[in-house]
């Protein structure tokens, strides 16, 4: 799973709905898997398949208009469960980027662990882009992870994003929290050994 | 300078600042089931390393186990293969486990307290949102991902932003018939299910404090259902009398140590929340959910609300809930016929809760027309039920005990409700599929869970 993150210019797949929770991301009948991989088959299994199967065609990913590797989701997006393999789950399908005015804070962790950025963006730039896509399926957006910036290019407008330095550095460089943590380990055994309770 | 109770003890585990980042924190306790930890332990077989410190990880799977015959192997060839594999974890990382049938074995946040493992003070970490439950105790407790666990398992640290805090003060005595579930539901539906996103809760007011640990275990189990990083409680005398002779808690010279020290865990006077919210218990009444988050509840003799028509987006998710639930706007749900009860899980899945149950279903029988599950959070639970004779009472009224596991909360198991039908659940999530594909699942307390199984329907327990 380790790459490196820098700009990406893509079209999107809108879900333009509030509290999407990590359950809908990926049920958890589906979470009995003991590795990470082919968790994308079953990303929003039931909304995007009925019970026999089938595809659902309303459903944005069934939709042959939409593309692209970058979710845009209404605010609160992936509450409820910590199951990181709702981030795997939309990295495996082949998202990069999930926009949106509202994360859950695990999952927006497990995102950033899972080398999806989360880029939240205010109320006013969620709606323009929501419409833009409604206009035009096609609309393109640009993430642009080292000036932290997000452009909608059917509108021109542009936003800047948050995100912690030392996160941005990982995903630049394609760095990981367990190696950083080991180099620690000195520091790890002195606080052990300094506690009084 | 005044400190919150979460400062206190946040601060206490910094191991170091990121410059403009997150905090190494070490953790004291960190608890493992077998449906988030497979792929951090492969993790650790990849880059060749061993766990830091295994005495502070506890095993226990619960998630996929059956709740009927679980002497037998476990029929579902994955989930099987899941439990299997942590019992193989364990024993390859020499990690303490309470596996299948183990008289300690259970949902991992019910046995965490009853065994004295969760204590005060503590840093603690599982992958699981309703890690927060610990918070009960006077601990920092917070759910994680995959990717956290292999951290802890490596180097008993994660990396983490620390949250913003907020207090929410709950005034007042509850009146009869309300419980801590119910007070929870409240808060969640007056804060939304995202409104404490970004915060760590702690609880207080006189409706907190006159809480039973077991009912303080339920109110902060659900802090996640508003967003919240976690909840906790100030510990006092109840919470010590609760964990005093517990097997793993401190003893003799031990226990007075570490009393003095939980003595200083409060937030002192003066210190500055994020954000403060009052509540009134006197205006919480028994709560049930009309749609598919927790945060959309009603008092049980309330009507449905409209949506906030200015709220496109909001008003998209609200019309497909509904439409979900088969629900109208302005209905009053009272009277509805019930298909399935659930009383269990880690929310409402222990001794009190029980009792709460029983003593409402005494003298009466089950409706004819309803399934009720009653799953036992742990074995310890089970026995305690037995020791009381709550056992005998539930018979008599024609209910059945199973074994402990999650069961129904969330449909990894056998324990399903199959779709289109009707769950009034003591457990912790309405949203759609949760307790089975096309199942329909109303939230509500132990009392709530009685009143529908002897009645059919969703019942007032006050009027019974």
């Amino acid at each position: 799973m380790k790459e490196k993150f820098s700009t990406i210019i893509s079209s999107c797949v809108p879900l333009p709905m509030e509290n999407i929770d990590t359950d809908q991301i990926i049920p958890a009948r589906f979470l009995k898997a003991t590795s990470r991989e082919g968790f994308g088959d079953n990303l929003f299994r039931d909304w995007r398949f009925d019970k026999e199967g089938n595809p659902i065609s309303s459903f944005a990913l069934n939709d042959p208009a939409y593309s692209g590797c970058v979710l845009v989701a209404g605010k609160n997006f992936g509450s409820g469960s910590s199951r990181e393999h709702a981030a795997w789950a939309i990295h495996d399908y082949g998202f990069r980027v999930v926009v949106s005015s509202f994360f859950a804070d695990i999952h927006k962790q497990n995102e950033l662990n899972s080398f999806v950025l989360p880029v939240t963006v205010s109320e006013d730039f969620l709606a323009g882009l929501f419409a833009s896509i409604a206009a035009d399926p096609f609309t393109k957006v640009k993430v642009d992870l080292p000036s932290q910036t997000i452009t909608n290019l059917a509108t021109g407008k542009s936003e800047k994003f948050d995100i912690n330095p030392y996160k941005k550095q990982c995903l630049s460089e394609g760095l990981d929290d367990v190696e950083y943590l080991l180099s620690r380990r000195d520091d790890i055994e002195r606080f052990e050994a300094s506690r009084q309770h | 300078m005044p400190k919150t109770l979460f400062d206190k003890i946040w601060d206490a585990h910094v191991v170091n600042h990121i410059p403009d980042g997150p905090d190494q924190l070490y953790i004291d306790r960190h608890y493992c089931h077998e449906v988030t930890s497979p792929q951090a332990f492969d993790g650790l077989r990849r880059r060749g390393i061993r766990v830091m410190r295994p005495e502070r990880t506890i095993c226990s799977p619960d998630h996929n186990i059956p709740t009927l015959r679980q002497d037998l192997p476990i029929n579902d060839p994955v989930s099987r293969n899941q439990v299997d594999t942590l019992l193989r974890n364990a024993s390859e990382f020499g990690l303490t486990l309470f596996g299948l049938m183990h008289p300690k074995n259970g949902i991992i946040h019910v046995i965490g307290p009853e065994n004295g493992l969760t204590l005060p003070g503590q840093t603690l970490v599982c992958g699981d949102s309703h890690t927060s439950t610990h918070g009960a105790l006077g601990a920092v407790a917070f759910g994680i991902g995959t990717s956290e666990v292999e951290m802890v398992l490596a180097s008993q640290c994660i990396i983490q932003p620390k949250p913003k805090k907020m207090r929410i003060t709950v005034d007042g005595r509850p009146s009869d018939g309300v419980t801590a579930k119910d007070i929870a539901l409240y808060i969640i539906s007056r804060m939304t299910t995202g409104g404490a996103t970004g915060y760590f809760v702690e609880y207080a007011g006189e409706a907190i404090r006159s809480l039973s640990m077991e009912g303080r275990m339920t109110l902060c189990n659900m802090s996640i259902e508003m967003g919240a990083r976690g909840g906790m409680i100030a510990p006092d005398e109840t919470t010590f009398a609760y964990i005093k002779g517990r097997e793993y808690a401190p003893k003799g010279d031990e226990w007075d140590k570490a009393l003095a020290y939980w003595r200083t865990l409060h937030t002192d006077d003066g210190a500055v929340f994020d954000a403060e919210v009052h509540f009134d218990a006197a205006d919480i009444e028994p709560r049930i959910t009309f749609g598919t988050n927790p945060g959309m509840g009603i008092g049980i003799t309330e009507r449905i609300p409209a949506p906030d028509p200015a709220d496109e987006q909001g008003r998209i998710s609200y019309d497909k809930a509904l439409e979900y639930m088969g629900f109208k706007t302005g209905e009053c749900l009272i009277g509805t016929p019930v298909d399935y009860v659930f009383l269990g899980s880690c929310t409402n899945g222990r001794i009190e809760d029980f009792r709460a149950f029983a003593n409402f279903v005494k003298g009466r029988k089950k409706a004819p027309g309803v399934t009720a599950w009653l799953v036992p959070g742990s074995w310890s639970v089970d026995r305690q039920i037995r020791a009381e004779g709550i056992d005998r009472i539930l018979e008599e009224a024609g209910f059945d005990l199973r074994q402990p596991g999650c069961s129904a909360c969330l449909a990894m198991n056998d324990d399903k409700i199959p779709a289109g039908k009707l769950a009034v659940s003591t457990s912790n999530r309405n949203f759609e599929g949760r307790q089975g594909p096309g199942a329909r699942t109303i939230l509500a307390g132990p009392l709530v869970a009685a009143a529908a199984a002897v009645t059919g329907k969703i019942t007032d327990p006050r009027t019974l």
